[in-house]
């Protein structure tokens, strides 16, 4: 990013105006109120002048603004930086429900392989247990037998569909190093835009001291959030005085209302 | 028991679902927020809703308000399940008259053990 000349503020015109106000004071004390008059005329003009001065470096600072980020897509035709974070966190919200529905897909196949192996087993145990207890007539044995070959058989393919299944949901996490590194490129990209609004607002602080314009900014700030329309999930909860950070806290706090 | 299952995200409607499987509960609808739940819990026989708090169209917490003054669904046990943490918010659902509270993330565990402790109180 070109480097910003922005914060230009080098104290010309504050000294300026200090030294014809002394002289003002200096003139109208010997009565020369004509002289005076032209001085006050002179203030006037160093004000315009700088006034005119800053205005022109946070229009200029404003138009490469906008020209860094591409905000206004009739310039470049291509999408601004702003519709490429748009773009970014959609991909991140479809690649982490992919990888979810991915990862449960392959839990929902392995389930029954394992469930069924579980059920095969504990049938085969009883049996076996009855013939290491001799209760076993011939023709049950020759059956348990049988069982168990095509029970080793099913198991050895079972247990291969399971190892293929656990390292589909290994590779389904693929998605955190994905949506990690467009997320930090997101992260970046506010940085820049909040570091070159903190700029523009400081020129603008600029032409306001100079045109003695006081904003009101106190009732602006005051942004209450409606609790019952939800927030999301809280971030550092455990900091944070007014939020549960885990169920036993939701559970305590219930519990204290009669729960 | 038949029970509704609404969240505005389908992984997690599939989660829940899944745990409930566990559970033994294999009759499950799902809705994706309070807008599409409140008509079907009207017509349909739900023996319990499990519900998410933040959702577009209709909330959690104004679903649950809406079964709560329904003459019909007023007793229906409501458990949410949500991300929702604040504790005004967790106040102003026991005010509205919920059954259960489960933050997320959460462990099947915990969500076996609210939904016994729930029936339980019901049954009992």
């Amino acid at each position: 990013m070109a480097a910003l000349e922005l914060d230009v503020s080098n104290g010309e015109f504050e000294k300026l105006f200090g030294e014809k106000a002394k002289e003002l004071i200096t003139r109208l004390e010997n009565n020369d109120v004509a002289g005076a008059v032209g001085l006050i005329q002179d203030l006037q003009k160093v004000r315009d002048e700088n006034l005119y001065q800053e205005i022109g470096r946070l229009t200029r600072a404003l138009h490469e603004s906008i020209k860094n980020f591409k905000l206004d897509s009739n310039i470049q035709g291509a999408g601004s930086e702003i519709d490429e974070a748009h773009e970014g966190l959609a991909y991140v919200v479809d690649m982490t429900a992919k990888a979810a529905n991915k990862t449960m897909d392959m839990v929902d196949a392995a389930l029954p392989l394992s469930e069924g192996i579980s059920t095969e087993a504990v049938d085969i145990k009883r049996d076996w247990q009855r013939f290491l207890k001799k209760e076993l007539a011939p023709a049950e044995f020759r059956d348990l037998t049988k069982r168990i070959s095509v029970f080793l058989d099913n198991t050895e393919s079972n247990t291969k569909k399971l190892n293929g299944n656990l390292n589909d949901i290994l590779l389904a996490q693929d998605f955190q190093d994905l949506t990690g590194q467009v997320i930090q490129k997101i992260t970046t990209m506010v940085t820049d835009v909040e570091s070159r609004l903190v700029n523009l607002v400081s020129m603008a602080g600029h032409v306001d001291q100079m045109t003695g314009i006081q904003h009101d900014i106190a009732e602006a700030d005051i942004d209450e959030v409606d609790p019952t329309k939800g927030v999301g999930p809280q971030i550092n909860a455990e900091e944070k005085e007014d939020v549960a950070s885990n169920q036993d806290d939701v559970d305590d706090l219930l519990s204290s209302l009669g729960f | 028991m038949k029970i509704l299952v609404v969240d505005d995200f389908s992984t997690m409607r599939r989660i829940i679902k899944n745990l409930l499987r566990d559970l033994g509960f294999t009759n499950t609808q799902e809705a994706d927020d309070g807008s599409t739940a409140l008509p079907m819990l009207q017509s349909g026989d739900f023996d319990f809703l499990v519900t998410d708090w933040n959702m577009p169209g209709m909330t959690g917490i104004e679903l649950l308000k809406h079964v709560r003054e329904d003459e019909r669904l007023k007793t229906l046990p409501v458990l949410m399940v949500t991300a929702e943490a604040k504790r005004d918010q967790i106040v102003a659902a026991a005010q509205a008259g919920v059954n259960g509270y489960v933050i997320k993330p959460f462990t099947a565990a915990v969500l076996k053990e609210k939904i016994e402790k729930i029936f339980e109180r019901v049954d009992g």
